[in-house]
C-alpha cells in the first residue's frame, strides 16, 4: 500500500472528525428563556469516531474496493446485448405504453385516496420533465429557470379565476399560451448566450418571476398566495358536496350516487393523465418533424446548422417556447389540484428537481424521463420513514446513479427516419 | 454572379486579409490557392457571413451581402463546406440531408402534428431529393447509418450532398480533397465538374491539391500573406513567376 494512500486516508478521517464533531457533538438545549450548549451523549460521540474510522479504512483500501465495485456492472446480463431493430423496438414500445395507459386508467378506482393524489403529482412532474426535455435534452439549452413558466401557468389560472371567474377549462389553454409567450419574450434576448452563461441567466430569470410574485402583493397576494382556486368541472358538473356556482349541477346528484370526496381526486388524476399523454404524444411527433431535427442539428453542430440556413435564434426560441407551453399546462393542473398557490411552490429547488429528472432519465429519452419522474416523486414518499435522512438518501441515490449510469436510466435512442430502398 | 471588392479583415492588430478582390461568373469554377495561413479560409468566412469583414464589399447577384448573418446568406443560395468536416454525427446520413432541406419543408407546426396530406407530400419529396443525391455521391447503401460512422472520404461526399440538397447557386468548397486518396480525389474532381455542368452551380474552391485545381478551374486567384498575388487562367498561373516563387516552387 503506497504511503500517499495512508496520508490521504488520515487526512480524510481528520476532515470527517472536524465536520461531524461540531455538528453532531453539541446540542442546543432550551432551559427557561436561555439556550444552553451541551455536549451530546457518549453514544453519538462513539458513532462520530466510528464514522471517522470507516472513512479512514475506505480511503486506505480505496483502490481495492473500487476495483471490486468496477466488476459489479458485469452482473447485468443485458448490458452488452445487441440493440434491437428499430421497427421491432418501436412496436414493443408502443404496446408497452398502451398497456401502461390502460393500467393507469383503471388503477385509481382500486387504491387509496393518498396514492391517487400522489399519482397526480407524478403526472404533473412528467409533464414538466417532458417539456424541459425538449429544451435541455433535444435542443441542448441548459435552462435552470424552468419553474418560472410553471409558475406563470399556475398563477394565470389562479388570477383568472379570482378576478374574472374563469373556469379550469378556459384557463388551461390561456395559461399554457401565456407561459409560451413568456418563453418567447424572455427567450429572445437570452438565447444568444451559450452554455454556462445561458444557465446563469435563466436561473436569474426564474428567481425574478418568483420575487415578482412575492412582491406584487396587490395582485398576487404576495407570500400569502392565492386560495380558493376552483376544481375542474365535467361538462358543468361540480365535484363538491354542494354546488358553488349558479347553473352548475353536482356530479353525484346527476348520476344518483352517494357523494364521495374521492370522485374529485380521481377526476383530477384522469385530467392530468390525459394531459400528460397528450404532452408525450405531441413531443414525440415533434421530434420526428423538421423542427425536431433542427433542434438536434443545432445541438450537434451549431456552425454547420447555420451554414445550411437554419436560424439559430429561431430554432432555439421554438424549443424554449414549446417547453414553456407544457410547463404552463402543468402549472394550471397544479393550481387546480392544490386549490392554493404561493411563490413557495416555485423555488429554484423545483427547477433543479425537474432538471434532475431529465438527467436521471436520460437526456432526450421520453420513456426514461417518465420513469425518472415516477422514481424521483415516489421514492421520497416511500422513504418517509427515514424522515430527516430521506433527502440524504435521495442525494446518495443521485450520486450513485451518476457514477454508474451517467447516460441515464434509459438513454435516448433516436427514432431514425429510414430511407426505404427504392428501386 | 459573385463579386468581392477590396475585402479586408482585421483581427486586432493582424490584417489577415488585405484588399482581396475576386469575381465568379455563372457556370464557372474559381479556385483560391496560396500557402498555409494566407487568409483563404478567412475570405471564405467573410463570404459566408461567419465574419463581418472590416472593409470592402461582397455582392451576390447584385445585392450586398457583407455583414449579413450566415443563415441568411445561405438562404440566398451561397452554401459552403468546411475544412474539417462538420456533419451531424449522431444523426443518420439521410437525416443530415433532411435537416438541410428545413426551408423547403412545410414548417407549419399544426400540419406536421396532424400529418396532413400536404405535409406528407413535402416530406416524401425531400426524402426523394435526399435519396437522389445519395445515389449521386454513391452513399445510398449507407443512408440509414449514423453519419459519424462513415469513412472520411464518405463524410466529405456527404457534406457536398448536404449542400446540394439546399439547391444552391454558388457552392463554396473549403479544401474538399484534404485527406482523400488519389482515386477518391479523381472521383471528387468528376463530381465537382458535374455539379457545374449538370446542375448549373458555380463553385469557389480552396484547395492545395494542384492537379485538382489546375484540372478543373476556369480561373485561379492566388493569395499570399493576405494580399492578392495573381489571378488568371490555370496556364497563366502556372507560368507566373511570382506564384512560382511564393507557392508552387521551382521545378
Amino acid at each position: 500500500m503506497p504511503a500517499h494512500n495512508l496520508k490521504h486516508a488520515l487526512f480524510c478521517a481528520v476532515v470527517t472528525l472536524i465536520i461531524a464533531f461540531p455538528i453532531l457533538g453539541f446540542n442546543l438545549v432550551a432551559s427557561g428563556t436561555d439556550i444552553v450548549l451541551e455536549g451530546a451523549k457518549t453514544q453519538t460521540m462513539i458513532s462520530v469516531v466510528l464514522a471517522a474510522i470507516v472513512v479512514f479504512l475506505f480511503q486506505l483500501f480505496r483502490d481495492h474496493i473500487m476495483a471490486l465495485l468496477g466488476k459489479a456492472p458485469a452482473l447485468n446480463p443485458l448490458a452488452n446485448r445487441e440493440p434491437m431493430e428499430q421497427s421491432k423496438r418501436l412496436k414493443l414500445e408502443s404496446t408497452f405504453l398502451t398497456l401502461i395507459i390502460i393500467g393507469a386508467l383503471i388503477w385509481p378506482f382500486f387504491v387509496s385516496r393518498g396514492s391517487v393524489d400522489l399519482a397526480t403529482l407524478v403526472l404533473i412532474y412528467i409533464m414538466l420533465a417532458l417539456g424541459l426535455n425538449v429544451v435541455v435534452g433535444l435542443a441542448g439549452l441548459l435552462d435552470l429557470g424552468y419553474v418560472a413558466f410553471y409558475a406563470v401557468g399556475a398563477y394565470t389560472f389562479a388570477l383568472l379565476s379570482q378576478y374574472l371567474g374563469l373556469s379550469f377549462w378556459m384557463a388551461l389553454p390561456i395559461g399554457a399560451l401565456l407561459a409560451a409567450l413568456f418563453g418567447l419574450v424572455l427567450g429572445f434576448p437570452v438565447l444568444r448566450l451559450r452554455g454556462d452563461y445561458l444557465a446563469i441567466v435563466t436561473l436569474g430569470f426564474g428567481e425574478i418571476i418568483r420575487i415578482l410574485l412575492n412582491n406584487m402583493t396587490n395582485l398576487t397576494g404576495g407570500p400569502n398566495g392565492i386560495g380558493g382556486i376552483p376544481d375542474p368541472t365535467l361538462f358543468g358538473m361540480e365535484f363538491g358536496r354542494r354546488v358553488k356556482e349558479e347553473g352548475n349541477t353536482s356530479f353525484h346528484e346527476t348520476f344518483g350516487i352517494a357523494y364521495s370526496s374521492e370522485h374529485k381526486i380521481i377526476f383530477l388524476y384522469l385530467i392530468a393523465l390525459v394531459l400528460a399523454v397528450i404532452t408525450a404524444l405531441v413531443i414525440r411527433r415533434l421530434m420526428r418533424m423538421p423542427v425536431g431535427r433542427a433542434w438536434e442539428a443545432l445541438r450537434e453542430d451549431e456552425i454547420a446548422a447555420r451554414s445550411l440556413g437554419l436560424s439559430r435564434t429561431g430554432v432555439k426560441l421554438s424549443a424554449f417556447t414549446i417547453g414553456a407551453f407544457f410547463a404552463g399546462f402543468a402549472g394550471t393542473v397544479f393550481a387546480s389540484k392544490q386549490g392554493f398557490i404561493s411563490p413557495e411552490s416555485f423555488v429554484f429547488l423545483e427547477s433543479a428537481i425537474i432538471l434532475a429528472i431529465v438527467v436521471l432519465g436520460g437526456m432526450g429519452s421520453q420513456i426514461g424521463v417518465i420513469l425518472a419522474a415516477i422514481a424521483v416523486t415516489v421514492l421520497p414518499e416511500l422513504a418517509r420513514e427515514f424522515s430527516e435522512y430521506r433527502m440524504l438518501i435521495f442525494g446518495a441515490a443521485m450520486v450513485l446513479m451518476m457514477v454508474w449510469r451517467p447516460q441515464g436510466l434509459m438513454p435516448m435512442r433516436r427514432i431514425h427516419i429510414e430511407l426505404k430502398s427504392q428501386e | 454572379m459573385l463579386e468581392v471588392q477590396n475585402l479586408s479583415m482585421r483581427f486586432g492588430g493582424l490584417l489577415a486579409v488585405d484588399q482581396v478582390s475576386l469575381d465568379v461568373k455563372e457556370h464557372e469554377i474559381v479556385s483560391i490557392i496560396g500557402p498555409n495561413g494566407a487568409g483563404k479560409t478567412t475570405v471564405f468566412n467573410c463570404m459566408s457571413g461567419f465574419y463581418k469583414p472590416s472593409d470592402g464589399k461582397i455582392l451576390f447577384e447584385g445585392g450586398e451581402v457583407q455583414g449579413k448573418p450566415d443563415y441568411k446568406i445561405s438562404r440566398l443560395g451561397m452554401v459552403r463546406t468546411f475544412q474539417h468536416v462538420r456533419l451531424f454525427n449522431r444523426m443518420t446520413v439521410v437525416e443530415n440531408l433532411l435537416v438541410a432541406q428545413h426551408r423547403h419543408l412545410n414548417t407549419n407546426l399544426l400540419s406536421g402534428l396532424l400529418k396532413t396530406p400536404n405535409y406528407r407530400a413535402r416530406e416524401q419529396k425531400s426524402l426523394d431529393r435526399a435519396s437522389y443525391w445519395l445515389k449521386r455521391v454513391g452513399l445510398l447503401d449507407l443512408a440509414n447509418v449514423d453519419a459519424g460512422n462513415l469513412a472520411y472520404g464518405q463524410q466529405r461526399r456527404l457534406e457536398i450532398a448536404r449542400c446540394m440538397v439546399t439547391e444552391p447557386k454558388l457552392l463554396m468548397l473549403d479544401e474538399p480533397a484534404a485527406g482523400l486518396n488519389p482515386s477518391e480525389t479523381r472521383a471528387l474532381n468528376q463530381l465537382i465538374v458535374s455539379l457545374k455542368e449538370d446542375y448549373n452551380v458555380s463553385v469557389v474552391l480552396i484547395e492545395h491539391d494542384m492537379s485538382l485545381v489546375m484540372d478543373i478551374s476556369d480561373r485561379i486567384n492566388v493569395i499570399n500573406q493576405g494580399r492578392p498575388l495573381a489571378s488568371g487562367t490555370p496556364d497563366e498561373i502556372r507560368n507566373n513567376d511570382d506564384v512560382i516563387k511564393a507557392y508552387l516552387g521551382e521545378a
